[in-house]
């Protein structure tokens, strides 16, 4: 047991608070400048794509997107779960935090997909087995955030929304065959496949580097939005006053 | 200039696939601090009442 | 100590009769999804045509969406009465596993709003224009899917027992979850319609089936002491 004790310390709110706070800057400074090299790599350095053109520029901020939209929705999981188990109230306040953002991305990744069809499938929306099954996640994430904001209590809302997102984590995959399944009896369009291998490394990159900064980018806010959730679960926040009254600059 | 802009016939969706993307990385930073002040305000008014 | 006299299956077969006795007794309610089952599948022929042909290729789709909103809409009191009274309590408190305890009550549902459902379905599938052929493939898959159904919509009609409760959330809960059970159960319905194998469809809802009965009732459980506290 005494092995765990760095981790219980982690785990208790002011450290954990605290260190939201100190990882922050190094998650959003590399975040913005990764962004930014990414970005302009994508729009300007990568070549046009022998296929689709310019409209291929989409993907810089569709994939990114996309994945994030997973990486939340596995996060959001993973720590219910363990907020559900362990009955550790940092895991929640972590869920809590992340499931804005991640709903936020999956919002962004359908409607880029949406701009990315209209050129090339002709249409802003095709029942491509990618496009339903970020539908179907996005829908999640409204269930989840609907269900939280049910609950007036803070403890309740986060057990409760625990088991809906646990169920939801182990839906995830279920769901993504299923809609591939369906898909592959429809023949339907696989446009947005990304590059694959054969991508050069001008256009790769630039991917690269907005994947690395997509995902600093989302740490960062989880680290605010942590904090946030963290004080809110504290009924007696003296330890931050103290902190407050130091000096130590919070906000 | 103007041909970046173009994006070769693409410009419409190009750029107002990057703008959505301006729009929700504004949208997470600006709501997570408002969420970080409005915690911060309740804690605040929480350890106020409790002082006595 | 414990001084259980009963077995658990027993225990379980208990909680089965006594959720079919209560249910017996309020006939109206146990009759309420299916007529909304049928109502809901009139809707379609009058907004759409009455043409044959028309009417047979969205007949699958059709009876399922129908079959999902109705198993939806009787989930919705399915613990109401129990919780408030404290009967959900006391099944917590006693040495059986509340999870199992749970699982017999969803078994029970669904044998009262389930099947009834599986059995309408092949009227309704042959006033669409399905073939003969297809209907006992619905009527199969239809057994299977809403006992899916009814496992997953337990979770979420549980998890709003201590919530301000919007007649709305536990749709938006339960169905992006549904969303398989829907694939699976109407294309093997289209598959047989088209003189297709409908294996497929129907052995994936019953891996569905089983992974449901497997893992539902531990969030169930937690659920259901989610609302405790």
């Amino acid at each position: 047991m005494t092995r765990l004790t760095w981790f219980y310390r982690l785990a208790s709110p002011p450290t954990s608070y605290a260190t939201a706070g100190r990882l922050l800057p190094w998650f959003a400074v590399p975040a913005f400048l990764l962004l930014a090299v990414g970005l302009y790599g994508g729009l300007v350095l990568a070549p046009k794509d022998y296929q689709q053109g310019d409209a291929f520029r989409i993907i810089y901020v569709h994939a990114p997107s996309a994945w994030l939209s997973l990486l939340g929705y596995s996060v959001l999981g993973v720590s219910a779960g363990i907020g559900l188990i362990w009955r550790m109230k940092l895991a929640h306040a972590l869920a809590a935090a992340v499931a804005p953002i991640g709903a936020s991305f999956t919002f962004l990744c359908l409607v880029t997909g949406a701009l990315w069809g209209r050129p090339m499938w002709g249409a802003y929306w095709a029942w491509d087995a990618r496009l339903t099954s970020e539908l179907i996640l996005l829908f999640m994430y409204l269930g989840y955030l609907a269900l939280r904001s049910s609950y007036d209590d803070l403890q309740r809302a986060d057990r409760a929304s625990a088991v809906l997102a646990l169920v939801g984590l182990v839906n995830v995959p279920i769901i993504h065959f299923s809609v591939n399944w369906w898909n592959s009896l429809h023949q339907g369009s696989t446009v947005l496949r990304a590059g694959g291998p054969a991508m050069p490394a001008a256009m790769l990159i630039p991917l690269l580097e907005s994947f690395a900064g997509f995902t600093l980018l989302f740490a960062a806010i989880a680290c605010i939005r942590l904090q946030a959730e963290i004080l809110n679960r504290e009924r007696r926040p003296t330890w931050w006053m103290d902190s407050a009254i130091k000096g130590v600059p919070h906000d | 200039m103007t041909e970046f802009f173009h994006m070769g016939g693409y410009a419409a969706f190009v750029w107002s696939a990057y703008g959505l993307l301006v729009v929700v990385v504004v949208w997470n930073v600006f709501s997570a601090r408002a969420l970080y002040r409005a915690a911060q305000a309740a804690a605040r008014r929480r350890l106020a009442e409790n002082v006595l | 100590m414990s001084t259980a006299v009963t077995s658990l299956p027993a225990v379980m077969a208990l909680v089965f009769a006594r959720e079919c006795r209560l249910a017996f007794r309020r006939w109206s309610q146990l009759a309420q999804p299916v007529v909304f089952f049928l109502m809901v599948t009139t809707l379609f022929p009058l907004a759409l045509s009455p043409e044959p042909a028309l009417l047979r290729s969205i007949g699958p789709g059709v009876v399922w969406v129908a079959a999902v909103l109705a198993s939806l809409l009787a989930l919705e009191s399915l613990f109401k009465t129990d919780w408030d009274d404290g009967t959900l309590e006391q099944w917590a408190l006693s040495d059986q596993p509340l999870a199992m305890l749970l699982l017999a009550k969803v078994a029970a549902h669904w044998c009262l709003s389930g099947v009834p459902l599986a059995l309408c379905a092949p009227v309704v599938g042959y006033a669409l224009g399905l073939p003969m052929s297809a209907l006992g493939t619905l009527m199969g898959a239809l057994a299977l899917g809403s006992a899916v159904l009814s496992l997953l919509g337990a979770v979420g009609a549980a998890l709003t027992l201590g919530s301000r409760r919007g007649s709305v959330l536990l749709a938006l809960m339960v169905l992006p979850l549904a969303m398989p059970v829907l694939i699976f159960g109407a294309r093997a319905t289209d598959l047989a319609m088209n003189g297709d194998a409908p294996d497929a469809g129907l052995w994936l809802l019953a891996a569905g089936l089983i992974a449901a009965i497997s893992l539902v009732p531990l969030a169930l459980g937690a659920a259901v002491r989610v609302s405790f506290e």
